[in-house]
Parts: structure tokens; C-alpha cells; sequence
């Protein structure tokens, strides 16, 4: 894959990561599924896609950007 | 001493020798790892305050979460959520969980990887060689020093009250603080950075386990009584046998959690509901953003960057890192917001945990979470005496009194620096001055000032030392100005504005002051030329 298309990959993937761990659009959402917020539902969900992305990134991004080799 | 009562969120007295035990055990076992870790400290400073850059991921993960827990997670944290809300667990999932993680990698690991070649201890020393200037190296410790050491103070204070509330008064606050900073400086003066690293991994596994038996205790104690309510409707008893298929561990859990809510429900329908004019959009994004920022250049942290022992260590522990946060917080701020569910009335001063786990649990139990929330504040005091020390004695003494130590006088030094910095800590904490606790509560957006500077620093090599000082320099001044000057009402075309307030239009001013610092950084940068001593490949990390 083209390097610099996966660099903006890499980017695009956290940005989203940190946008979305903040359910903006449940903004006044007081719906409760089984006991708790839906909203902190989202984030649970989305604390747990944010650790397989960064297990993703630690095999696959990690050393390539700060100009360390990739062995 | 009604005081220390609601301290201890109305402990009852006959518990005081039972809890003082519980928590002198808990420093005794403290004490006792700093002392194995003594016996495999070796005699030089880069043992003394990096463990010989050693740490596996295990203790990294833990050693980083517990400095970073104070007692926010078991005070001030489950208060907000009983007060405001539980949407401080989305501030805290962002903040610590993925922008912390994010620049866990974009600072942490490229000084990782700068330190493991030029053997860096402190970021004022990786600066100030990479610019060849010690006034450069002088400034950034002088101004870490001046937002840590309050800090230090307030968990001082923090633990003496904790102290004060647990034994009903029978130990002053002045013994409590004493008796906190002697263990202190017993197992980090002997063992460092490893003492403090074993012991704070000790202390993470502990608060997390705690909090979870406190949620476990909690729904259980609500939940039997209402399964059994519910039983009784049925007019069938024979319905209570324990573990039916009807009432499994699910549907009690579930029942409980539905009633501790379901006081909100009818009288505060919001209460719940994402956002409020508490938690803006603006407090949630400056929150996170600043707290995160500032937490990296805390002395305690950023050395940590310096400490693993391959670069596996910190892959792991950045992945790790997100689930970790909502393992604690999630449950620490939800009993908070359960707490007002349950119509727990919280007295003026107390803190809801204390009340709802003396409600709900044993008295044993809910001084063992005080002990957890001592926990807390002694593992990051621990690791911010070390490195306050190691900024203090390597950053500022040696270079500016003493530039021929040897190794061994050194490691002498850092010791006697741990001595010295507790004490007058100590000392400034027993006075209580106002001043020095407003620096301290304004710590994060200080250190969040430093944080921009060092990232441009570390990735665009033509930054020049004039730069860097300015960047430090400008932001910290708008900052402090903010911090202490009186807001004033100005008018600026016909709309007034509160100039010198700590919020514009619901933003925290310590997000102007990081953009004002990269700017200026970046701008002086660009327009001054680098000094001939100045060296940017000693932050190229490129393969070689």
C-alpha cells in the first residue's frame, strides 16, 4: 500500500477514535438500556474499538512514523 | 470533632483502631517492598531514578495509572458524578484513556527512543542538551518545580485529612501528613524509582480490586431486599431460593442498578441525560484536552517515558491503556451517580463515597477504601518526590552549583533532594496557604503549557533554544496572568468580556495558552537562526 495513503489512513482512523469517544450525537439522550445511559454504553463500546485500533496500529504503524525502522 | 466526622463520612468512633490498622498494615507493606527494592538497587542515579531503564509492562502500566490516580478518583470524582452527573467518565475516557494513550505515543515513546541513545534521565536535561543551554534546562525544571510542588502539598493535606477522618481525630492532621511523608521518604529515599514502581503496582491492583467489591457489595445490598419485594408480590416464598432461573445474578444486578436509577427518574429526569449546563460541550473538549496535555509533562509521568525496558513495553501498555481507565472509572464515578439515585444525602464537606460504602457495607469495608483512596494519594506523591528531586538535584543544583558531582555523590545528592522536597512540602502543608493551594489546583493547565513547545521541539528540527524560551516563557505568562490576576470587565465593541477570567465563552484560558505557546515556538523559531552549540540531531531517531 501507497505510504503516505496509509499515513492518512493511520490519522483519519485516530482522529475518529478521539472524536467519537464523546457520543455528540446523543447530546441530551436520557434513554437507560438495562440500568445505565445508552450514551455510556456508546463509550464503553467505543473505549473497547479504540483498544483494537491501537492494537492494530502497535503491529502495523507503530515504528513507522518516528523514522524507526520497521523491522 | 464534627469536622473529622463528615471526614470520614460518619464512620462510627469504636472502628477508628480497626481502620488505623487497616492503613498503617497497608504503609507497613509499602515500606517492606521499598526494602527488597533497596537490596537490588544498584549505587548510580540512573538506577536510583529509572530502575536502570528496566521496567516491564506489567509494572510500567501499573506504576503510570496509580501516579496518575489521586484522590480525585475516590473523592472528587464520585462527588461530581453524585452532584452533576456521571459524565465525567466520558472526560476521563477521552482525556486518559485516548488522548493520553495518543501522546503516550507522540511524546513518550520519541523520548523513549532519544533516551535509550543519549541516556536522558529528565526532559529539562534532554532540552537543554539538545538546544546547548542550561538556561533552558534551568527554566523548564524552575517552572515544573513551581506547579509541582503545591501539588505534592495538597496530597500531603489530602492524606493528613483522610487520616484526621479515619481515626476520628485521634491523630491530628499535622501526625497524619508526618506519618504519610516519614513512610515516604523511607521507601523512596532507600529504593527509587524501583521501590516506587512496586509499590504503586501494589497500590493500582488494590484501588482496582476495592472499587469493584464496593460496586459488587453495593448493587448486592440493594438488589437482595427488591428481588425479595418483587418474590413477595408473587405470593409464592418458595420463588426466593437463591439461583432460580428466574432470579439469576443477572436479573438481582439489573434490578438493583434499575432502583438505584430509578430515584433519579422520577425526580430529576435530566439528571441522566447527556450534557448539562454543568458538562458544555466547551468543558468537556477543554477538560479533556487540557488535563491530558498537562498530565505528560508532569515530572512523575514524563519520566516514566524514560523508564521501559523495550520498546514491547510501551506497545503493550498503550494498548492497554483505554481498557484499564474504564475498569476504574467507570465504576468509581457510577457509584457516585448511584449514590444520588438512592436519595444518599451527602453532609456539607464529606464526600459521597465514604457515605454511600457506610450505608451500604461494613465499617471495615469502607475504611479499606479510604485506605485505597490513601493509596492513591501516596503513589503520586511518591513518584513526584522522586522526580521533583531528580529535577531538582540534576536540573538546577548541579548545573548551576555543583557541575562536578560524581556519580556516586549524585545518587547521595537525589536522596538528600527526596529529604529536602518532602520536608518543605510538608512543612508549606501544614500552614495551608492559600496562595500555594490555588497553584496547586491549577497544576494540570501549567504543565499543559510545556507540552506544545516540547512536541514541536521533538518533531521539527529547525525549533531554535529562542524559540523554545519564548513558547515557555509567553504561555506561561498568560497562564499565570489568568491564575491571579482578578478578572476585570472590559468593553471590546459594545459586548463586555471578562478579561483575566479562567473561562472565555465556556473555554478554559489554558487552551489559549497552549495554542499561544506553539505559536510563538514555532514563530520565533522560524524567524531566529540556531546557535552553533545547538544540536537537532540528538533528537532524530532514524535508523542507523
Amino acid at each position: 500500500m501507497n505510504t503516505s495513503i496509509r499515513a492518512v489512513g493511520w490519522l483519519v482512523a485516530f482522529a475518529v477514535v478521539v472524536a467519537g469517544a464523546v457520543p455528540w450525537f446523543l447530546w441530551g439522550n436520557s434513554q437507560l438500556i438495562g440500568g445505565l445511559p445508552l450514551w455510556l454504553w456508546w463509550h464503553i463500546g467505543w473505549m473497547i474499538v479504540a483498544t483494537i485500533v491501537f492494537a492494530a496500529f502497535t503491529r502495523h504503524g507503530w515504528d513507522r512514523y518516528l523514522g524507526v525502522a520497521d523491522a | 470533632m464534627p469536622e473529622s466526622a463528615l471526614l470520614a463520612g460518619g464512620l462510627p468512633a469504636a472502628m477508628a483502631g480497626v481502620e488505623l490498622l487497616v492503613v498503617v498494615g497497608y504503609l507497613l507493606v509499602a515500606l517492606l517492598v521499598g526494602l527488597v527494592a533497596y537490596r537490588l538497587t544498584g549505587a548510580g542515579a540512573e538506577d536510583y531514578y529509572l530502575a536502570s531503564r528496566s521496567l516491564g509492562t506489567l509494572v510500567l502500566l501499573f506504576t503510570t495509572f496509580a501516579t496518575l490516580l489521586s484522590a480525585f478518583t475516590f473523592f472528587a470524582g464520585p462527588n461530581l458524578a453524585y452532584r452533576q452527573g456521571p459524565e465525567w467518565i466520558l472526560v476521563m475516557g477521552t482525556m486518559d484513556g485516548i488522548l493520553f494513550a495518543v501522546l503516550w505515543y507522540l511524546i513518550g515513546y520519541k523520548q523513549w527512543l532519544i533516551g535509550q541513545r543519549h541516556g536522558y534521565m529528565t526532559l529539562p536535561e534532554m532540552l537543554g542538551d539538545r538546544f546547548g543551554s542550561t538556561r533552558l534546562r534551568g527554566l523548564v525544571a524552575g517552572v515544573s518545580l513551581f506547579w509541582l510542588f503545591p501539588y505534592v502539598m495538597l496530597q500531603q493535606m489530602g492524606a493528613g485529612e483522610a487520616l484526621v477522618g479515619l481515626t476520628d481525630g485521634a491523630v491530628p492532621y499535622w501526625g497524619g501528613a508526618a506519618l504519610i511523608t516519614v513512610f515516604m521518604i523511607l521507601y523512596v529515599g532507600l529504593a527509587g524509582m524501583r521501590g516506587v514502581a512496586w509499590t504503586d503496582t501494589i497500590q493500582g491492583l488494590f484501588m482496582l480490586s476495592v472499587i469493584w467489591i464496593a460496586v459488587a457489595w453495593v448493587l448486592s445490598a440493594i438488589g437482595g431486599p427488591a428481588v425479595a419485594a418483587a418474590g413477595l408480590e408473587t405470593n409464592n416464598p418458595t420463588f426466593l431460593a437463591l439461583g432460580s432461573s428466574f432470579y439469576t445474578p443477572q436479573y438481582i444486578i439489573s434490578t438493583a442498578v434499575v432502583i438505584a436509577f430509578a430515584g433519579l427518574e422520577t425526580n430529576n429526569p435530566t439528571f441522566l441525560a447527556l450534557g448539562s449546563s454543568f458538562y458544555t460541550p466547551q468543558y468537556i473538549i477543554s477538560t479533556a484536552v487540557v488535563i491530558a496535555f498537562g498530565v505528560t509533562m508532569f515530572p512523575q509521568i514524563n519520566q516514566r517515558f524514560f523508564v521501559a525496558n523495550s520498546a514491547a513495553v510501551l506497545k503493550r501498555s498503550f494498548t492497554l491503556w483505554p481498557v484499564l481507565v474504564l475498569l476504574l472509572f467507570v465504576p468509581a464515578f457510577l457509584l457516585g451517580t448511584w449514590a444520588a439515585g438512592l436519595g444518599i444525602s451527602v453532609p456539607e464537606g464529606a464526600n459521597v463515597l465514604p457515605v454511600l460504602l457506610g450505608e451500604y457495607t461494613p465499617a471495615w469495608f469502607a475504611a479499606l477504601v479510604i485506605a485505597g483512596a490513601m493509596a492513591a494519594m501516596m503513589s503520586s506523591s511518591d513518584s513526584m518526590l522522586l522526580s521533583g528531586s531528580s529535577y531538582f538535584t540534576r536540573d538546577l543544583y548541579r548545573p548551576f552549583v555543583e557541575p562536578s558531582v560524581t556519580a556516586d555523590r549524585e545518587a547521595w545528592l537525589a536522596r538528600g533532594g527526596v529529604v529536602a522536597f518532602a520536608t518543605a512540602t510538608f512543612l508549606a502543608s501544614l500552614t495551608r496557604p492559600g496562595t500555594l493551594i490555588q497553584v496547586g489546583s491549577t497544576a494540570f493547565g501549567g504543565f499543559a503549557q510545556l507540552a506544545l513547545p516540547v512536541m514541536v521541539a521533538l518533531y521539527w528540527a529547525n525549533t531554535t533554544r529562542v524559540g523554545m524560551v519564548a513558547g515557555i516563557a509567553g504561555s506561561q505568562l498568560l497562564y499565570l496572568s489568568h491564575v491571579f490576576l482578578p478578572a476585570t470587565p472590559v468593553d471590546i465593541g459594545g459586548a463586555t468580556i471578562s478579561l483575566f477570567a479562567r473561562t472565555y465563552g465556556g473555554w478554559d484560558v489554558a487552551l489559549a495558552g497552549m495554542v499561544l505557546g506553539a505559536a510563538l515556538t514555532i514563530g520565533v523559531s522560524w524567524l531566529t537562526t540556531a546557535g552553533t552549540d545547538e544540536a537537532a540531531e540528538r533528537f532524530a531517531v532514524g535508523a542507523d
